[in-house]
């Protein structure tokens, strides 16, 4: 147990990861004639406006229809186009699970499924809209790579990074504003990002949770608790390496997203550390429920999704972990 | 019957059509000689592995031998962009011992190959697949209702990219009680995507019996009119002289503002008298000797592989 010389990540602005996406998108599209955008008649809450004014050609509004939007989507893969397609999470996945399967996953087809407003912080359109399975659902897929990304600053370089990937990916982002403070942090897929380096704990997290964490960590300092705090974007394939290492060091972990525990980055993990190194572990992740209607910042408080959440899991991690190693 | 249809459309389209069947009469021998090799080639695929679809795939021989032998322009090297060759897609992949057949017979792949379908360690999966890279195949399909978005998505690409090839596809009629159809017929209407020829194996039979007792299609033409589509129809879809004429004026409707559709009536299981006019072969391997019975039916052409 001990403090740690924390690194302080600050960040200008509050902005949300689908307007990264965005903004990759045009970039990619400038650099890349091949990189066409599909869009289910949500061109605006993608943010894939500034796209389609600039390349109206490579841009095509399929309109409400999701599973034509997906076939289409693999269609043009043949010919050497690069699709992206845009609609919310839920649409992106559990609606057109079997397009997904049969004509872009195991058709081995380049399409890049884009998707916004995933998990609780979709906010008040409730639980209709707010998926909790779909990273679960994607990473279940033989060859999709999953991407879960935390700002906009990663959403944005990991737009670049998939279009220039070659193999069916999911990329999944958000609505609310976040801290953008990854602003000098590369991103590589597949390729873990160590954002602390404590000894007491592994905390290892994605999308909106990541921000939560590096919080945590602050309070969690203070208390005398040092963080190795792992920022895991890429889901599937997953940096094995990145995460054994800490574990081997801290002798805990404890994992946190914004999807329900069954199925997401926690079971992952799970999986793969009961092969090498079996380890203690914790989750923060909703608890195989469904969201309600609410604002982002009070359906986190109350899913267990916030920083609090990390703390106390922390704390009664490593009692856990004291007990275990004092029998 | 089609070409009356076009008598009383236009004189210019029946002289068309009279001097365009001259040109082509010495190839529908030969078109025609090919079928029962292919009738064979599938009864024997699906009676080697006692499962598949001969009900389905045998009411298409004649459609895949004149697109395949005649309609398509096709590049002899498989490459799966396909750029500046026609494409086709099978969106009612369980009729893969046809289309397995008739890509084998085409030069894809060896014939000797055939032997392998539903084997372990195939190409020649039960529903087509790129998965294992058999050439010839761009798409998985098998889940019924997805192939004409992916036909549309290649009909884009193929805009994009200055190319003024045609894509074709396939469908069951069973098939279009797939809600993902109708989003896809009424995306390739609204857009004009005209360089669209999808044929609707219109056989009136699916697995559990008629398609009028199962769930009616309703006027097909006119739904599909009213979508903004070029409909086609051919009474008789199992005779060649009538797909490769109506192939033809289909070829010159398209790039013409819209998608074009030909409802092309078969009768499932054509070619084996037992197994026409029932559904009961949609999904059922003949025995030993219902094959030799059916085989009997059909003479070896083109050697057995």
């Amino acid at each position: 147990m001990g403090t740690t010389d924390l690194k302080n990540y600050s960040f200008n602005e509050k902005i949300d990861t689908r307007t990264g996406f965005g903004v990759g998108l045009l970039e990619v599209g400038k650099i890349n004639k091949n990189i066409v955008a599909l869009c289910a008649d949500l061109t605006g809450s993608l943010k894939m406006g500034d796209f389609k004014k600039n390349f109206p050609e490579r841009f095509f509004q399929i309109g409400i229809a999701e599973a034509n939007m997906m076939g289409i989507a693999a269609g043009l893969t043949i010919g050497g186009k690069i699709p992206f397609t845009g609609t919310f999470a839920n649409f992106s996945t559990g609606r057109v699970y079997d397009q997904i399967r049969q004509s872009i996953a195991y058709s081995n087809k380049n399409v890049k499924i884009c998707a916004s407003h995933a998990g609780i912080t979709l906010g008040e359109d409730g639980a209709t809209h707010q998926i909790l399975e779909d990273l679960g659902l994607m990473k279940m897929l033989p060859g999709m790579t999953v991407i879960n990304t935390c700002d906009y600053e990663q959403t944005r370089k990991a737009t670049h990074a998939v279009a220039n990937f070659l193999g069916p990916v999911y990329l999944r982002f958000g609505r609310p504003k976040v801290p953008n403070f990854s602003t000098e942090i590369p991103f590589e897929i597949g390729k873990g990002i160590k954002l602390q380096n404590g000894n007491d704990v592994t905390i290892v997290a994605t999308g909106h949770l990541v921000w939560e964490s590096l919080e945590a960590c602050k309070k969690l300092n203070k208390k005398g608790i040092s963080c190795d705090i792992i920022n895991i974007h890429t889901i599937k394939p997953l940096d094995e390496d990145i995460i054994l290492e800490s574990v081997k060091k801290t002798g805990a972990i404890i994992t946190c997203e914004e999807h329900n525990y069954i199925g997401g980055l926690g079971e992952s993990i799970a999986g793969f550390l009961s092969k090498r190194k079996p380890t203690i572990q914790s989750y923060v992740a909703t608890n195989d429920t469904f969201g309600e209607s609410g604002t982002p910042r009070l359906l986190m408080k109350k899913y267990g999704l916030d920083s609090e959440t990390i703390v106390e899991k922390t704390i009664k991690l490593i009692e856990k972990k004291n007990q275990l190693s004092s029998k | 019957m089609f070409i009356n249809f076009l008598k009383k459309k236009s004189t210019q389209g029946y002289n068309l059509i009279q001097n365009f069947t001259f040109t082509i009469v010495k190839n529908i021998k030969k078109l025609e000689e090919l079928v029962p090799q292919v009738r064979r080639d599938i009864l024997r695929m699906v009676h080697g592995v006692n499962s598949g679809h001969p009900g389905g795939s045998l009411g298409c021989a004649e459609f895949f031998v004149v697109l395949f032998f005649h309609v398509m322009n096709s590049k002899n090297q498989f490459s799966m962009d396909g750029e500046h060759e026609d494409l086709f897609f099978l969106s009612n992949g369980h009729i893969s011992p046809v289309y397995y057949s008739v890509l084998a017979r085409n030069g894809f792949f060896e014939i000797s190959e055939l032997s392998t379908f539903r084997k372990i360690n195939s190409r020649l999966q039960g529903h087509p697949t790129t998965h294992e890279g058999l050439p010839g195949v761009r798409i998985s399909s098998g889940s019924l209702g997805q192939g004409l978005s992916v036909a549309i998505g290649a009909c884009l690409s193929k805009k994009l990219n200055g190319d003024k090839s045609i894509v074709y596809s396939l469908h069951g009629d069973g098939e279009l009680q797939e809600g993902q159809n109708w989003e896809a017929i009424m995306y390739a209407g609204s857009k004009k995507v005209d360089n669209l020829i999808s044929t609707i194996d219109y056989n009136k039979q699916q697995i559990d019996g008629s398609t009028e007792d199962v769930l009616s299609l309703g006027n097909l033409k006119k739904k599909l009119e009213s979508f903004n589509w070029i409909v086609f129809e051919v009474d008789d879809g199992n005779n060649i002289s009538n797909i490769i004429e109506v192939m033809d004026i289909a070829k010159k409707e398209t790039k013409k503002q819209k998608p074009i559709a030909i409802l092309l009536h078969t009768i499932m299981g054509n070619g084996v008298d037992f197994m026409m006019h029932t559904h009961a072969w949609h999904g059922k391997a003949p025995n030993d000797e219902e094959l030799k019975n059916a085989l009997s039916q059909n003479k070896e052409t083109h050697g057995d592989y």
